[in-house]
């Protein structure tokens, strides 16, 4: 670098001194927003998408009084970062789109008791059994497919005939998105450890690596690349941003019972280390009353299943009833330790 | 009777030394942390994490894309060099201005633009795009310096002995250019080692982008710093690899004397497509970007993808953090920086100054991401009140970008005379008082520049503000990358272009006060 010519430079030049008050200033300002933090505030960690959370927080405040600031990240940053910060944690509340995140959490005793009477609005299976943390919406793995470079008689039954040749550069995943994790979890969970890590590996040869299930089902869609496992929101979010013209990719599910059609379910749990539990109590019951359901179920942000019983679920997703999911409980996934370390032994992450 | 001893003038006061070890104590504050990380993880664990296959694709990944970038940003950057400082190109000072000015777009907005033309994009050949576009003007700044440096009596020898132009440019003008290509190629390795947002964005994986995804997957501890050592190993090797460069080399003119400037070659025939190559490289590198964000601003902020509300309060207020956040980090920078700025303007021959110094130097060649997980794991552990805070943030700007503030401070401190200093000294004033009468407003301009190019660089900066912002505060580069992380272009937009404005600004201000060299030490980072 030429910093001689650089410093004949700065001697030469002039600019008015101001400018050093001026940044001085700065330090001061800059400094002085981070004390403004008296008032009670609920402090929300979330992994959820941020325009839904940004929903929820706004219409609890409207509803509560109770302001409410986010941290937003990927659930298992989050789950670790909480793990990390362990009593010192200024989280109240932790809400994710996986539930193996809140399982680790509840394992290592950081999660308070969900209220009885907030947990009997949802289903018991779609909470921790012993009550920790709260189901709130549901989603389901399925693969994303164009029909012009596929035909429906070609796809696949199941989730574990991806990882055959026959499948290489045909297959689009995100690795390293939360939502690749469970559907790994259910994996080790059908099937055991040394058939899930082949399954890996088969996958590190034929499939297309992507950042996020953003980009997978995106790809799919434009034709970079035949199929994607993804989440079903996301493809849902893609057709009512491009509209159904601009969208020849389409969804199918694997054979009923197959590991790949998983549901994942977003959950919430208060923080044992919280000192407004109160208001956390509050905000977990918030999620799932009718209202929040309604308007997570009507709004073009989320296309989750609600879980509360009776709230009918946006009408682009398939119904529930179609969609046969594996028996495999959210208890069954694990806490996701073993699945980061089967992919990272597969080279995938 | 007073006299100054000259001793008194070669042992600085401890406590100044001791000030002064502060930037090279915050540089090795990160390194000490990621190798602790690495240490606890126990060898057998840091060779299986090292020796896997992800490692294998990242180093090819890297490997390439610097060749390819470095090969690329050399043949163009000095075909620009050459056409404005050698040949009769029209308007040629409008080129100087055109072939620079991409520095201010920050790399991640300009992979923002290209990914958001087409996903076809992505990978390599995308990443190379944005590199290259990117990084040109760091080849070009060192080597249109060279050019002007040259001495002309050699080519004209050349020409005398029959040399056609072109023979000439390549036995005679190339050869002397080596040292400043090489060294803006490794300018461009070393950029291409810390960027983290242009190839998240572009889904292209490199050494930081799964440093940053180790953590998101909740690996924060070893499988990070497995893969920060490896990273800290090639910048370092980098930056060594141009300090060395950038020992004197020796022209065979002697003397410096009022130089004369060589005769432009004529370009004949060559006139146009010089120009259009030219304008071509502007359009790409300059053009794309700003055009793109213009016309994602007329499309509507799709509801679907878009991560947050993007309302005229919320660019506002990432505005205004941004600026904060700028002013604050330049402020602190400078006070930290002003110590080892005093020391190795005043006390150059002490035996400590030399390694203080080059300590702080190695700021460049710690990315950003090593830095923030350091910083986390360090307050996390050892200091709670400083976690999640705005001063945690603007310390680690000051880590980052210390070397910039230094550059323009010491260049400063070195213009004002100390003889002026060692009078008020000898008149009974204290140093506190020669501090704040004499040092300081006669430095103030080069301080003025300093705080500019740390405040600039903040702006611009993405990883250490997406992993150490307080809970609540956006940037404009956080909102950008928020946006388009999930292809909500259209939303990210507004945020791009008051950050380019921003960023413009900024850099022509400094540019016209200080000329192009102030834009590349910005670029240095």
């Amino acid at each position: 670098m030429n910093y001689f010519a650089l410093s004949r430079r700065f001697g030469r030049s002039l600019v008015s001194p101001t400018l050093v008050g001026a940044f001085a200033v700065g330090a001061l300002l800059a400094g002085g927003t981070a004390s403004a933090r008296a008032k009670t505030v609920l402090t929300l960690y979330s992994a959820q998408h941020p325009q839904v959370v940004g929903m929820l927080t706004k219409a609890f405040t409207a509803k509560t009084g109770i302001p409410v600031r986010v941290h937003s990240g990927e659930g298992p940053e989050i789950a670790n970062q909480i793990v990390r910060e362990g009593k010192r944690s200024p989280a109240d509340v932790v809400f994710v789109e996986n539930s193996p995140e809140l399982t680790l959490l509840d394992q290592l005793h950081l999660l308070a008791p969900v209220a009885q009477a907030t947990l009997a609005v949802v289903p018991a299976t779609d909470s921790a059994a012993n009550g920790d943390w709260l189901g709130v919406l549901e989603r389901q793995n399925v693969l994303a497919w164009n029909p012009k470079l596929i035909r429906q008689a070609a796809l696949p039954p199941h989730l574990r005939d991806l990882a055959l040749p026959a499948w290489r550069g045909k297959i689009a995943i995100a690795p390293s998105d939360a939502d690749f994790l469970p559907l790994v979890g259910a994996m080790i969970h059908a099937k055991g450890k040394a058939k899930t890590l082949a399954w890996l590996r088969g996958l590190k040869r034929n499939a297309k690596i992507y950042q996020d299930d953003e980009s997978v089902v995106a790809a799919v869609n434009r034709g970079s690349v035949a199929t994607g496992i993804i989440n079903n929101y996301y493809w849902a979010r893609l057709r009512t941003e491009m509209g159904p013209a601009r969208t020849p990719s389409r969804i199918a599910h694997f054979a009923p019972q197959d590991v790949g059609n998983l549901i994942n379910v977003s959950g919430a749990g208060v923080l044992a280390s919280s000192k407004h539990k109160d208001a956390a109590q509050q905000f977990l019951a918030f999620l799932v009353s009718t209202v929040a359901q309604r308007d997570l179920a009507a709004s073009t942000v989320d296309y989750e299943y609600p879980l509360r019983p009776g709230v009918a679920p946006n009408p682009l997703l398939d119904p529930m009833a179609s969609l046969h999911p594996p028996a495999i409980a959210p208890v069954d996934l694990g806490n996701d330790r073993a699945a980061a370390a089967l992919l990272q032994q597969a080279g995938l992450i | 009777m007073t006299k100054i001893p000259p001793q008194a003038t070669r042992r600085p006061p401890v406590g100044l030394v001791l000030l002064g070890a502060v930037p090279a104590a915050l540089v090795i504050l990160p390194i000490a942390i990621t190798v602790a990380d690495a240490v606890t993880a126990g060898a057998a664990r840091m060779l299986a994490l090292v020796w896997r296959p992800l490692v294998g694709d990242l180093l090819i990944n890297t490997v390439t894309l610097t060749l390819a970038a470095a090969i690329c940003c050399v043949g163009l950057g000095t075909a620009s060099a050459l056409l404005v400082e050698r040949t009769d190109l029209p308007a040629r000072s409008v080129w100087a201005v055109l072939a620079t000015a991409p520095l201010a777009v920050p790399a991640f907005v300009a992979s923002y633009a290209w990914v958001s033309i087409s996903p076809a994009l992505e990978g390599f050949g995308g990443a190379l795009v944005v590199t290259v576009f990117a990084y040109t003007p760091l080849v070009y700044l060192p080597v249109a310096a060279a050019l002007r440096g040259l001495d002309p009596a050699l080519e004209d020898a050349a020409r005398a002995l029959g040399d056609t132009p072109w023979r000439c440019v390549r036995r005679v003008v190339l050869p002397q250019l080596r040292p400043a290509m090489l060294g803006g190629a490794l300018l461009v390795t070393l950029n291409i080692m810390v960027e983290f947002g242009a190839f998240a964005l572009m889904r292209f994986r490199t050494f930081t982008t799964e440093i940053y995804a180790a953590y998101r997957s909740g690996f924060d501890g070893a499988e990070a710093a497995a893969l920060a050592i490896i990273l800290l190993l090639f910048c370092l090797g980098c930056i060594a690899a141009e300090a060395l460069l950038r020992r004197p080399v020796h022209y065979a003119r002697i003397g410096r004397g009022t130089q004369r400037r060589g005769v432009p070659y004529a370009l004949g025939v060559w006139r146009l497509p010089a120009v259009l190559g030219f304008a071509a490289l502007a359009g790409l590198s300059l053009g794309v970007p700003i055009l793109t964000v213009l016309y994602w601003l007329t499309r509507h902020g799709a509801d679907a993808i878009t991560p947050a509300e993007a309302s005229p309060l919320a660019l506002l207020t990432a505005a205004i953090s941004t600026i904060e956040l700028g002013l604050g980090a330049a402020g602190l920078t400078l006070i930290l920086a002003l110590p080892l700025a005093v020391l190795s303007a005043r006390w150059q021959r002490f035996s400590l100054t030399m390694p203080l110094e080059r300590g702080a130097w190695l700021a460049q060649g710690v990315p950003g991401i090593v830095i923030a997980l350091a910083l986390i794991t360090a307050t996390i552990a050892a200091v709670p009140a400083l976690y999640q805070s705005t001063l945690l943030l603007l310390l680690a700007y000051a880590m980052l970008f210390m070397p910039f503030a230094l550059v323009a401070m010491r260049a400063a401190l070195l213009q004002s005379d100390r003889r002026l200093e060692e009078a008020a000294k000898s008149l009974g004033a204290g140093w506190r008082r020669v501090l704040w009468r004499i040092t300081l407003p006669l430095a103030a301009p080069g301080f003025g520049a300093a705080a500019a190019l740390v405040f600039m660089a903040v702006t611009t900066e993405l990883t250490a503000t997406l992993l150490l912002a307080p809970i609540g505060t956006e940037t404009l580069a956080t909102r950008i990358w928020g946006d388009t992380s999930t292809l909500a272009f259209a939303a990210a937009a507004p945020y791009a272009a008051v950050l380019i404005t921003l960023s413009m600004a900024a850099s022509w201000l400094l540019a016209r006060r200080f000329g192009m060299a102030a834009l590349h030490a910005q670029a240095g980072g």
